[in-house]
């Protein structure tokens, strides 16, 4: 029996897009005793089946849309699908939007504590950990400066450091491998290259096809909320080079 | 039960700094900085005891210690329950991005103000001992109206929290109940005037002022046990509303997210 690391059983994922926003409770009130509340159901995913084995490194492939950047979020547990579960086995560590929970007001060491905390660490984790953060990060110099005043790539670099600070079992990648400047991507692309060869299952986004096959062994392929293929890269490779044509 | 034990102490770490967030930005950029916690209730304390003694007319030289009481109260129960309130909204960037327990945000805001509160307190202390209160072992019952406070406080919180983020005018709304809860928790009057025009069943039905009013037996030095009623009906009703508010919370948290 195969080992996994994600089981995705049946996931569907549902968005009320409101054609009028209903923000107040006249409003609302009005609109329900006339039974007038429309809601445009859309869904971004629909009846998703895969599952994950360990050690799989798997590409997320489909365009702008397709319902990735959901799907993923599912797996990392930030929405709960409407329909389906997902089972996952290991911890996750999810760079999906780096810095999520940097607060600007907070110097780069205050967001080091918040953003660790986000993310479940311990205090005393981080008290080991925190040369390291600031060292990798290359933020030493701007450490007690409020982040509101870093650049979008400082954050991102900081962010990245924060969250790449764990050993996971499942490791989710949303594009971030074009943190920072061409030296700082060199060197975080290292990092989770690093991590890759400890073993690490891997979900993986990226537009870009040709990193997609260098890194990934498997792929799925999404249009439109459902899955168009799943299997081996270069065969979902190339129905999605198909698609693109 | 166990899982939400183990998801608890796994976040323990970011309930901590988010009410370290929560009391550090408050005053951040300000000159005085935490210093705001006990100058800003004087200074309502001495407006509101010079207005209110001119129009009474009378000489209690106590007086502003009975104000300081049911003010300090009543404004940690309307900070903490109109920061909870928007705690989903105003966390609503976090939320969408990464997963972590979504009660820690209005639990987070009703700790934070819970802990500026009770450093408030020294300026209710200052102020008794100058104008001649002084505690007695009486003094030690206070912790029972704080904990029922704090556990009201939390309840509404949650409710309102859950509420706001599908009808926004909520915080409209709750600005004017406040107003309402206000007038009716014998802040800067005597609760014996309601009685005179019959209209003090307001007080008992309030759960809020009777925290107040037993927390001012206790600040007095007096025994609050005469009349039980005042402990618990309050301890009650708060603990009826943080049922209510975590079930409420907990069974509609998984919609907050389309909504925010």
């Amino acid at each position: 029996m195969p080992n996994y690391a994600i089981e995705v059983n049946d996931i569907s994922m549902k968005f009320n897009l409101s054609q009028e926003k209903l923000d107040s409770l006249k409003e609302y009130f009005i609109k329900f005793v006339k039974r007038q509340i429309k809601y445009n159901e859309f869904w971004a995913l629909k009846h998703i089946n895969f599952k994950v084995e360990k050690g799989d490194r798997v590409g997320v492939l489909g365009l702008n849309g397709a319902g990735k950047s959901t799907l993923l979020k599912v797996i990392a547990g930030v929405f709960k699908p409407t329909e389906g579960q997902v089972i996952r086995h290991g911890r996750i560590v999810p760079l999906l939007e780096l810095g999520a929970g940097f607060d600007s007001q907070y110097t780069g060491r205050e967001n080091i504590y918040l953003y660790s905390s986000v993310l479940g660490y311990s205090k005393q984790f981080v008290d080991e950990k925190y040369d390291e953060i600031v060292e990798f990060s290359e933020l030493k110099d701007f450490i007690d400066v409020p982040i509101k005043n870093y650049s979008s790539g400082m954050k991102s670099r900081l962010g990245f450091s924060i969250a790449t600070l764990v050993d996971p079992d499942i490791l989710i990648l949303d594009e971030v491998l074009s943190v920072g400047d061409a030296k700082f991507r060199k060197k975080s692309e290292n990092k989770i290259m690093g991590m890759f060869d400890s073993g690490v299952t891997v979900l993986f986004v990226s537009h870009s096809i040709d990193q997609v096959k260098r890194l990934c062994n498997k792929a799925i392929l999404l249009d439109h909320g459902e899955l168009k293929a799943q299997g081996n890269i270069d065969e979902v490779a190339a129905i999605y080079e198909e698609m693109t044509k | 039960m166990k899982k939400y034990i183990d998801s608890f102490k796994k976040y323990r770490f970011l309930l901590r700094e988010l009410v370290k967030k929560g009391i550090k930005l408050k005053y951040r950029r300000s000159y005085l900085g935490i210093i705001w916690t006990l100058l800003e209730p004087l200074m309502e304390m001495a407006v509101l005891s010079v207005v209110f003694s001119a129009m009474y007319g009378k000489k209690d030289r106590a007086f502003p210690v009975y104000i300081l009481t049911g003010r300090l109260l009543y404004s940690f129960f309307s900070q903490g329950t109109k920061t909870a309130m928007r705690s989903i909204r105003a966390n609503g960037g976090m939320i969408k991005k990464v997963y972590v327990p979504k009660y820690m945000y209005p639990l987070s805001c009703v700790i934070f103000n819970f802990i500026i509160f009770l450093i408030s307190l020294i300026v209710l202390a200052a102020v008794a001992t100058v104008l001649g209160v002084y505690p007695s072992l009486w003094t030690l019952t206070a912790i029972i109206p704080l904990f029922t406070l704090f556990l009201l406080t939390l309840g509404v919180g949650m409710m309102l929290s859950t509420m706001a983020v599908f009808f926004r005018d909520l915080e409209y709304l709750w600005e004017v109940a406040l107003m309402l809860i206000m007038y009716t928790c014998a802040i800067f009057y005597d609760p014996s005037m309601l009685a005179k025009t019959h209209t003090d069943w307001i007080l008992k039905i309030n759960p809020l002022y009777g925290t107040i009013k037993t927390f001012r037996d206790a600040v007095y030095g007096s025994s609050m046990f005469t009349e039980p009623y005042w402990i618990v009906m309050p301890l009650v009703f708060s603990f009826v509303t943080l049922l209510l508010g975590f079930w409420m919370f907990k069974k509609n948290q998984d919609k907050f997210i389309l909504h925010i």
